[in-house]
């Protein structure tokens, strides 16, 4: 108590500053010099995705025969050449484009709608809970890569039906974590203490029970990023998602993984660009979460 | 503000000081347990059983009894946070809920509730002083003019706003919490506070520190207090009326002197007698009833105490015995003694 906090000093009666939640959860956040590296990080990936015909040295569909799986550095391909001689950097930047919207796009989506599902079915229980979570326990009984190939399958190829396969693959397991967070916050006291004002129920929902399951679903969801950008990438090797020569980080993998023993650097590198991504993703949400666990 | 809010109490008062702030009749609350893959119902908890009574203006009902007697499923009956299986609630003249009555939303305006676990009635992802000022923002007061009053109440349970109004409930004590749970309650300008084992929690310094705020408070805001606790001592305190609860019935209601006094039921009795003695020399050494209370899925037939009452007799298997129509008496209770027809061997002569 006799800790002095800011604002405390401040006359009675002027209101000092108030930070609300969230204004505290974003004053926790700029202090936090690894979340903030790692949100620069994936901003800076964003970017050079977006940006990729003003960054790229090369043509990312030029072939050449003669400069097939060449070391980083050779002539001027900073990340070495592909097994049709394309410039890996150039090809990494200009897929970066599709990865990140075949990674990202699936999971906003279905943290949108499996969150909002599973909020519903938690809050609500009973017959509405048993009604969603049984019809999402129907899709879990398939494997998620099976479901992701069957459904752009039965829609056909291309970007935009694999984003959607992967959306509808997403939806189940994120509407589960929603679902079990609800659960635990509903039946405490400050959510019947808030119904107890009359106050509506969408705003009780929004001020005392979103908070409070949000930090579990986003660090589900960004942990999902990596892998829906593997999943597209297995799509896109199926012929289901981006078509070759289209550049994509899953198809330069999966084309480059023969020549591991050739060319291993060169190999490694889109592995690295999905690593670098997903882990500012996790480490990203890891540092909202613990922003927003004001506890600690 | 303050006085404004007597003023608007006035207003609100419409059946005058004669008429009771809340009545009850009958309500009756069984949960039912499911069994089975299919979830089919085997059973049911009978947590509150046609349960009547009034509550006048400006008094403190306390409400006793041992856990799982259905107390606290009283009191969230009362809120409407479950719905009643049966029973009617008349809220200062208007049927809660009913066509021509007041709305379940307007019923909770004016009553509000005091929990008893002060750690998890408050959202540990907001400041107390949102917490408190939540109510009047959704009622469409201002966000700042909310957080003002939110922060002047503070003041009035004894909290510094400029110290305490930004923190997180995790940095206050039991005791602090407590305080702020009972200005939440007050945002809404309630008529009526249901305090659910509010003090129960608290360390014995700090629950009579909040007692008398409680006390201070009934004067200051004009209310009317439903007080529900474990503890006989702290209901005699605090109370008017007392009402004794075991397994979902009450049995026996009247005014907390008489009853403290003058118990007439076995139960209330074994209740008192239970408290532990200040003097040794009259400590006790057997308890005075003895056992769990009997399962309230399968309560005993007749009277629920006659598996535990030592005046128990075949009547008191066979036949429930009536607590009476209200108003007959301020003290009754529901027990074959008090009844001079009931057959049995140690009733009161007519």
């Amino acid at each position: 108590m006799s800790t002095t906090i800011p604002g405390a000093a401040t006359a009675e009666g002027s209101l000092p500053t108030q930070r609300g939640y969230w204004g505290t959860v974003g004053y926790r956040l700029r202090y936090d010099p690894v979340t903030l590296f790692f949100a620069a990080l994936l901003l800076l990936i964003i970017l050079s995705a977006i940006f990729a015909p003003l960054l790229a040295p090369f043509d990312p569909y030029q072939e050449s025969i003669i400069r097939r799986l060449k070391p980083p550095g050779f002539r001027g391909h900073m990340l070495g050449t592909d097994e049709l001689g394309r410039d890996v950097l150039s090809r990494l930047l200009h897929g970066g484009r599709i990865t990140l919207l075949m990674g990202m796009v699936p999971v906003l989506v279905a943290t949108l709608i499996g969150g909002g599902l599973g909020l519903v079915a938690g809050f609500a229980g009973g017959v509405v809970n048993a009604v969603i979570m049984r019809v999402m326990d129907v899709f879990y009984a398939f494997p998620s890569v099976l479901l992701a190939v069957a459904i752009s399958g039965a829609m056909g190829g291309g970007v935009g039906n694999g984003m959607i396969a992967l959306t509808l693959v997403f939806i189940p397991p994120l509407c589960r974590v929603a679902e079990t967070a609800t659960t635990q916050v509903r039946n405490l006291d400050f959510v019947d203490a808030a119904r107890a004002t009359g106050a509506p129920l969408r705003l009780v929902l929004w001020h005392h029970v979103l908070g409070n399951v949000l930090g579990p679903v986003l660090i589900y969801a960004s942990s999902l990023t990596s892998v829906s950008v593997i999943l597209a990438s297995g799509l896109s090797f199926l012929g289901l998602g981006v078509k070759p020569p289209e550049p994509d980080w899953g198809l330069m993998l999966n084309a480059l993984r023969q020549a591991i023993y050739v060319s291993p650097l060169v190999c490694a590198m889109p592995g690295i660009a999905i690593l670098l991504t997903s882990i500012s993703m996790n480490m990203l949400s890891d540092g909202l979460r613990s922003a927003m666990d004001v506890r600690s | 503000m303050m006085s404004a809010t007597l003023m608007e109490l006035d207003q609100r008062d419409r059946g005058g000081p004669q008429q009771p702030l809340l009545v009850v009749r009958n309500l009756r609350k069984h949960f039912p347990i499911r069994s089975g893959i299919l979830g089919r119902v085997s059973a049911h908890v009978r947590a509150v059983d046609n349960v009547s009574f009034t509550v006048r203006k400006g008094e403190t009902l306390g409400i006793v009894g041992e856990s799982g007697c259905g107390k606290s499923t009283v009191a969230r009956l009362l809120m409407r946070l479950i719905n009643p299986d049966a029973g009617e609630q008349i809220f200062d003249g208007d049927a809660v809920g009913e066509h021509g009555g007041i709305s379940v939303a307007d019923l909770r305006r004016q009553v509000q509730m005091v929990f008893q676990d002060s750690a998890s009635s408050l959202n540990p992802r907001m400041p107390v002083q949102n917490s408190i000022a939540f109510g009047p923002i959704a009622f469409g007061t201002p966000r700042v003019e909310a957080v003002g009053q939110a922060r002047e109440l503070l003041t009035r349970v004894g909290l510094n706003p400029a110290l305490f109004g930004g923190r997180y409930p995790h940095e206050l004590s039991g005791g602090q919490k407590q305080r702020i749970n009972i200005a939440r309650a007050l945002a809404m300008q309630p008529r009526m506070i249901i305090l659910d084992e509010a003090v129960s929690a608290l360390d014995k310094s700090v629950e009579a520190q909040v007692l008398n705020l409680l006390q201070a408070l009934k004067r200051s805001f004009n209310l009317t207090y439903v007080f529900i606790s474990h503890d006989l001592g702290v209901v005699r305190w605090i109370s008017d009326r007392v009402m004794v609860m075991y397994l979902g019935e009450i049995v026996e209601i009247g005014p907390a002197d008489t009853i403290y006094t003058g118990a007439r039921h076995p139960y209330t009795r074994a209740l008192l007698a239970s408290r532990p003695a200040l003097d040794p020399d009259q400590r006790r050494e057997e308890a005075p009833v003895s056992g769990d209370p009997p399962n309230p899925i399968n309560p005993p037939s007749g009277c629920r105490f006659h598996t535990r009452c030592p005046h128990a007799e075949p009547v008191c298997a066979s036949r429930a015995p009536s607590l009476g129509a209200e108003g007959e008496q301020a003290h009754r209770a529901a027990c074959h003694m008090q009844d001079p027809a009931s057959g049995h061997s140690q009733a009161i002569a007519a």
